[in-house]
Order: structure tokens, then C-alpha cells, then sequence
């Protein structure tokens, strides 16, 4: 980043793997929003490995509860600040992973959306439970192999597509919600700035590839990242008030098997027999994104 | 004989009403609840206190469930809020693991629990299993017996809460319907000595840019422990702060209904009975009538579960022939109640020789009318006479239903 790029508020030294996908969204995620910001942290990655006590990787106030509560921690954060008289000073943003944020905490989240909290929701998605050791969510992308849904003889890994989260939570009547990825770093800190500026209840999804559980070289994070976007199998764009506004265009978009062979949990796609078949439904995928998005 | 002056200032409420009362004039900045029944009166009545403006600096969030109400006040909580709700049975069960993570946070919420019945098979009547089931969260328990005791042990447990020394939250159990849905006459907590009583929240750490802090790390098993250890050594500040902020309340409002435990006729007792919660009314009035007669039957008021103050039941029964303990709730597969057990459990190694026999009773809001428990008081006459031939069973089975 140039000189000018905003401070970060969370320090070297975490415990994150090399090349961590977290770290990189959750320092992202602060240059956004600043320094008068209250963090919430649902149970994961981030949360274990900046905080191993008595040591604090966090300069800006933060808290961890469960796994499943943050939407509703952020609620209460955010009302108290209101009650206290303090809200107009201090922002609240939550940063989740996918398993906190699309699984077991969305009957949390949804709640607080609903209810209109005035608060920024960052979803980093690495597309698999990471911190239990990669098993999959409803993040998860069609035919990723994880440790609950390996390939196998009869099987080409994860059976669904990934779940629609940014259209759920516009759904909700979210004023702002945006992708974006840890790939695009001047992106994401503009998108999670915008988001903290609106009032109201606002998402954010980032994509950001780890590389323990997706198998790939520890130097390679925001290259694979940027590949994603690329093959526009990770489009990003903004919805305001539930339509989309701006959309980041793909020139000339790359054929997906570039970005799912850097990959070992894409490995077996290239092993397998009826692999090249399986390969073509991602095309697609890619291909439908284009087309509904209009990314070109 | 009641004061007429005080008569004057007593209303005809419901019960529910009436706790929602005193919660208001504790002066929460954020309230948040999900209906249940039979908690549901309280939290409407808050809502309308709201909704006509009478509650001031105050956010009242209605959550989708619970799991969030409690959660929210975890979030509030930690910003530096003084924070109420209200649940009863499947909803406490359903903030089971945010209990933990509440007190574990040393977060000093304060909740009154309408105790109900759990499922299945679903019942909505009184009984205390629900609030039994949270006993290991590091929440502080108090049973109260009649509406203005629970009315009055809302601020009481504030003060306990949230003094520095202690922060650990607390819950307010009354019983369900009997004491949540009873109109009876209660004086409505003032304004002007709940102001006096009730200093506002200061809590020494929260959530502030200004100054930031870390909520809720990971602690490896090289500290852990520690954090247990310390959330025990709060437990046990808190029983000397239990009774003295029940004589500090009765300084101010003229009332006591005891601190950790309270006695009636129990001085002179040989035959001791125990229990916690509205049963003890019915009690009592058993016991003037055996009292009429020139037996020497007393009663144990159990008003703190946790923590538990092992040293006041010791002195409390160590002159007794024989001790019987009613417990609206059972511990499945050990055919006793959880106040019968710790009963024994804190009697065992004291020097306190007493035989002690268990009831578990009124499961699901089964009456527990004046026979059975003078039924109890034989039972427990023949243990002081020849010792224990049953140490715990149900009270009333109907056999014709087994």
C-alpha cells in the first residue's frame, strides 16, 4: 500500500498461518472502517489467533463471543452505544467466517437485519469450516473436495452450489451490500468504508482464499484470489436498497481450470474420469455470473 | 398487623406487572426478550412502558429468539449497559450456552426466570427444573417466594452483580404462573429509593475506541483454569454481599425476605422442612398448625441456590432431629432433587450429625396441596424417631397412571 493508505488496527505477531486469508480481511476490514470502530468476532480462525490470552492482536475494542451470535452481539452493541449516547461517534462492524455467517449464525444475523441495526456485517469466506480442519459449509463451491465431503469413487466432492448469501441478506432490505475480495485490497477497504457509512444494516462479502484448506502455496493468497474474480467465478459488485448498482467487469474472462488447478481440492477434477464433464458445470457457473451480472 | 401507613401505599397487581415495574425503575439502558409463556406479561408490560416513553435511555430489542435476547445483552453488556430480559423453560434452556459465555466475560446481566416446566412432554406449569438445568452456567440463583420478593430482589441482585468485586450475572427465579400470573397485594418499588439504593453501572472495563480492550479471548490450558478459579472466588464474594444487600434494601425500603436462607419457627425446631420458592407459603401455613398444637416444626428458606451457602444450612439444621427437603426439580438418575443433594453434600463433611430425607414434588405445576405436606412432616417425624427407611421419592404419584 502507498504511503497515504489508511492505518491498520491490528498487529503483526497473530498466531495466522503464513499467507492467512484472514489476517489480510481483517486488516482490510479495519482500514475501512477506522479506528472508532467495536469489533464483534464470531467464533473462528481470526478469533483464536489473535487472541491467545493474555495477548491482544486488536487496536481497536474487541469481543468474541460465540460462534453462532455475532449478528446478535453487534445488536447489542449497537443498542447500548444508542442508549449511551454514543453511537454517533462509534462504529460497529462484525467480521465472520462463512460457517458463522451463512450456517449456524444466520438465524442471528437475519435477525439483526431485520430489525434494522446499524451495523456492517463482513463476511470473509474461505468456503469451508478452516478452523475444525476443512470440512464443508454452505459456502462451500460445487465439486470442492473437504474433509466431509472428500472426492471419491463415486463422488466428485461438495454436491451443491455455494448459497446465494449477498441475495439473502439484500432480501432483508439491507441499504448496501457488496462483494468484494481480499484479492482487491483498495476494493474491499473502499466497499467496507462505504458500508460503515451508510446507516443501517449493511454486508459485506469478501472472498479470501486460504491456503491450508484449499492446497495451494502460502504465497499465493491474493494471486488466487485475483484468479476468482478473473474466470468470474467470484463476481464483485454493489446492490443499493436491493439492486445492483456497479459491477467490477471482466475484460476478457479466463477459462475456470486455470483457477481450479492451483487447487488441490479441485485436484481430483483432473484426475478423475468424467472430471472434464464436471469442470464444464463450473464453466457454467462462471458463464451464468457473466451473463446476470453482465460482467463483460 | 400491617401498618396502616404502609397498607396505604400496597396495590392489588399481577405479579408480572409488578416485576416489570421494578425492572423499569432499575433503569436498564438495554432490555431485550422473547416472549414465552408464562414470562410473556413481563416483557409486554415493559414493551408498554416503552412504548408511553417511561423508561428513559433505554433500547428494548425485540430479538427472533433467546439464544439472541441473551446474546444481545452480552453485546450490550460489555459496551457498558445495565441490562435486563426475562424467560422461562425452553427459552433459558435455549441461552444454555450463552449462559456460560455471559458469565465466563464476568458480564453482570440480570434476568428474572418465570420458572416452568421443560419438554417433553411439554407442560407450561410451575416447577423449578428449568432454572436447575442452568446450575453449573456461573449465573448467581435466587428463589424467591411471593411477588414482592420478587420484586424486590431485582435491584438487590443489580447491586450484587455489579459490584466490581463480583461481576457475575444473576437470575431472579419465581414461579411460574403461581407467583408470575397471581394478582396480590405488593408495594411497587419508588423511583426516589431505587435511585438511592441503585447506583448507575460503572463498570471498570468495557468497549471503547478511546481506550480499547479485548472481550472473550482464547485462553490455552495454560490459563484457563485461572479464569475458573477466579469466576469461583467471585461466587464466594458474593455470599457475604447477598446478605449484606438485603439488610442494606431493608435499611432503605423496610422490607426482608431473607439472605442467603431465612427461618421461620426454626429456632427451636426439631423437624426442619427446606425449600425454595412459593411452595414455602403453603409450608408455613402447614406449620402454624402443627406450631398450634406444640410441635417444634420449623422451616429452611433456601433464597440463594447459587452460590450455595453451605456454612448457613450447616448452622441452620444442626439442632435438628431429622431435615426434609422439597425440591420441584429432579437430577434424572439420581431419583433426588438438586437442593436435597447439596444439602447432603455440604452436610457430609461438617460436624453437623442430622439425618436428611427428599421429596421431589409438583412436577409440570402439580398442586401440592396442605395434606401432603403434613404427610411430609409425619414421614419425616418417624425418621428422627427410628431413621431413614426411604431417603428420596416422589411425592402424590398417581399409581393408576404408571
Amino acid at each position: 500500500m502507498s504511503k497515504t493508505a489508511p492505518k491498520t488496527y491490528i498487529t503483526s505477531g497473530h498466531s495466522g498461518c503464513a499467507g492467512c486469508c484472514d489476517a489480510f480481511a481483517a486488516k482490510f476490514t479495519l482500514m475501512g472502517a477506522g479506528p472508532n470502530t467495536i469489533v464483534i468476532n464470531p467464533t473462528g480462525c481470526l478469533e483464536v489467533m489473535s487472541t491467545p490470552f493474555p495477548y491482544s492482536s486488536w487496536q481497536v475494542p474487541w469481543i468474541h463471543s460465540l460462534f453462532e451470535n455475532a449478528g446478535a452481539v453487534a445488536s447489542g452493541v449497537e443498542a447500548a452505544l444508542k442508549a449511551l449516547g454514543k453511537k454517533d461517534d462509534i462504529k460497529v462492524v462484525s467480521i465472520g467466517g462463512d460457517g458463522s455467517t451463512m450456517d449456524i449464525g444466520l438465524g442471528a444475523l437475519s435477525g439483526a437485519f431485520e430489525r434494522g441495526h446499524d451495523f456492517t456485517y463482513v463476511c470473509m469466506d474461505n468456503e469451508a469450516y478452516m478452523n475444525t480442519g476443512v470440512q464443508r459449509s454452505s459456502g462451500t463451491p460445487f465439486d470442492a473436495s473437504t474433509t466431509t465431503t472428500p472426492a471419491g469413487k463415486v463422488s466428485f466432492g461438495n454436491p451443491r452450489p455455494k448459497k446465494n448469501m449477498p441475495a439473502i441478506m439484500a432480501a432483508h432490505g439491507s441499504p448496501y451490500v457488496a462483494t468484494t475480495s481480499i484479492g482487491f485490497p483498495r476494493d474491499m477497504i473502499r466497499k467496507v468504508k462505504k458500508a460503515t457509512e451508510i446507516v443501517g444494516p449493511t454486508y459485506i462479502h469478501a472472498q479470501a482464499p486460504c491456503p491450508t484448506g484449499w492446497g495451494f502455496d502460502t504465497s499465493k493468497t491474493l494471486e488466487i484470489a485475483k484468479l476468482a474474480v478473473e474466470t468470474c467465478l467470484w463476481p464483485m459488485y454493489e446492490m443499493e436498497n436491493g439492486e445492483i448498482t456497479q459491477v467490477r467487469k471482466v475484460k476478457n474472462p479466463r477459462p475456470v481450470e486455470e483457477y481450479l488447478r492451483t487447487q488441490k481440492r479441485f485436484k481430483h477434477l483432473f484426475t478423475m474420469k468424467g472430471g472434464e464433464e464436471e469442470i464444464k458445470k463450473i464453466q457454467a457457473i462462471a458463464d451464468w455470473n457473466i451473463e446476470h451480472f453482465g460482467l463483460q | 398487623m400491617i401498618d396502616p401507613a404502609y397498607r396505604k401505599k400496597m396495590v392489588v397487581v399481577e405479579g408480572s406487572y409488578a416485576v416489570a415495574h421494578s425492572a423499569k425503575v432499575c433503569r436498564p439502558n438495554v432490555i431485550s426478550a422473547y416472549p414465552i409463556t408464562p414470562q410473556t406479561h413481563i416483557v409486554e408490560h415493559l414493551s408498554q412502558f416503552m412504548a408511553d416513553g417511561e423508561i428513559p435511555n433505554c433500547e428494548y430489542v425485540n430479538v427472533e429468539a433467546e439464544f439472541s435476547a441473551i446474546s444481545t445483552l452480552i453485546g450490550a453488556s460489555a459496551v457498558g449497559a445495565r441490562t435486563y430480559s426475562a424467560t422461562t423453560s425452553q427459552g433459558l434452556l435455549l441461552m444454555h450456552e450463552a449462559l456460560f459465555n455471559t458469565s465466563g466475560m464476568r458480564l453482570p446481566v440480570v434476568m428474572t426466570v418465570a420458572n416452568r416446566a421443560v419438554s417433553a412432554p411439554i407442560n407450561i406449569w410451575n416447577d423449578h427444573q428449568d432454572a436447575i438445568a442452568q446450575r453449573d452456567t456461573g449465573w448467581m440463583q435466587l428463589y424467591v417466594e411471593d411477588v414482592q420478593e420478587a420484586c424486590d430482589t431485582l435491584p438487590q441482585l443489580y447491586k450484587i452483580a455489579e459490584d466490581n468485586e463480583i461481576m457475575v450475572p444473576g437470575m431472579v427465579c419465581m414461579d411460574g404462573f403461581i407467583l408470575s400470573h397471581v394478582y396480590e397485594p405488593v408495594v411497587l418499588l419508588e423511583q426516589d429509593l431505587t435511585d438511592d439504593f441503585l447506583p448507575p453501572f460503572q463498570p471498570k472495563d468495557i468497549l471503547d475506541p478511546e481506550d480499547p480492550k479485548t472481550f472473550g479471548a482464547f485462553a490455552s490450558p495454560d490459563t484457563y483454569e485461572e479464569f475458573r478459579y477466579l469466576h469461583e472466588q467471585a461466587m464466594q464474594k458474593a455470599l457475604p454481599k447477598i446478605e449484606a444487600v438485603a439488610k442494606e434494601f431493608e435499611e432503605v425500603y423496610g422490607r426482608y425476605h431473607g439472605g442467603l436462607i431465612d427461618g421461620y419457627m426454626l429456632d427451636d425446631a426439631e423437624i426442619i422442612i427446606m425449600a425454595m420458592g412459593s411452595i414455602l407459603g403453603t409450608i408455613k401455613d402447614v406449620v402454624d398448625k402443627y406450631r398450634a398444637k406444640g410441635e417444634k416444626i420449623g422451616v429452611l428458606k433456601v433464597r440463594s441456590f447459587r452460590p450455595f451457602p453451605k456454612e448457613q444450612i450447616c448452622k441452620a439444621v444442626k439442632n435438628a432431629h431429622a431435615v426434609v427437603v422439597l425440591d420441584k426439580n429432579i437430577s434424572i438418575g439420581t431419583n433426588e432433587g438438586a437442593l436435597f443433594t447439596e444439602t447432603k453434600s455440604c452436610l457430609y463433611n461438617s460436624k453437623v450429625r442430622v439425618p436428611v430425607i427428599g421429596y421431589t414434588v409438583g412436577h409440570g405445576g402439580r398442586d401440592i396441596p396442605v395434606e401432603s405436606i403434613a404427610k411430609v412432616i409425619e414421614e419425616t417425624k418417624k425418621v428422627a424417631k427410628s431413621g431413614i427407611t426411604v431417603e428420596s421419592q416422589f411425592l402424590d404419584l398417581k399409581e393408576e397412571l404408571l
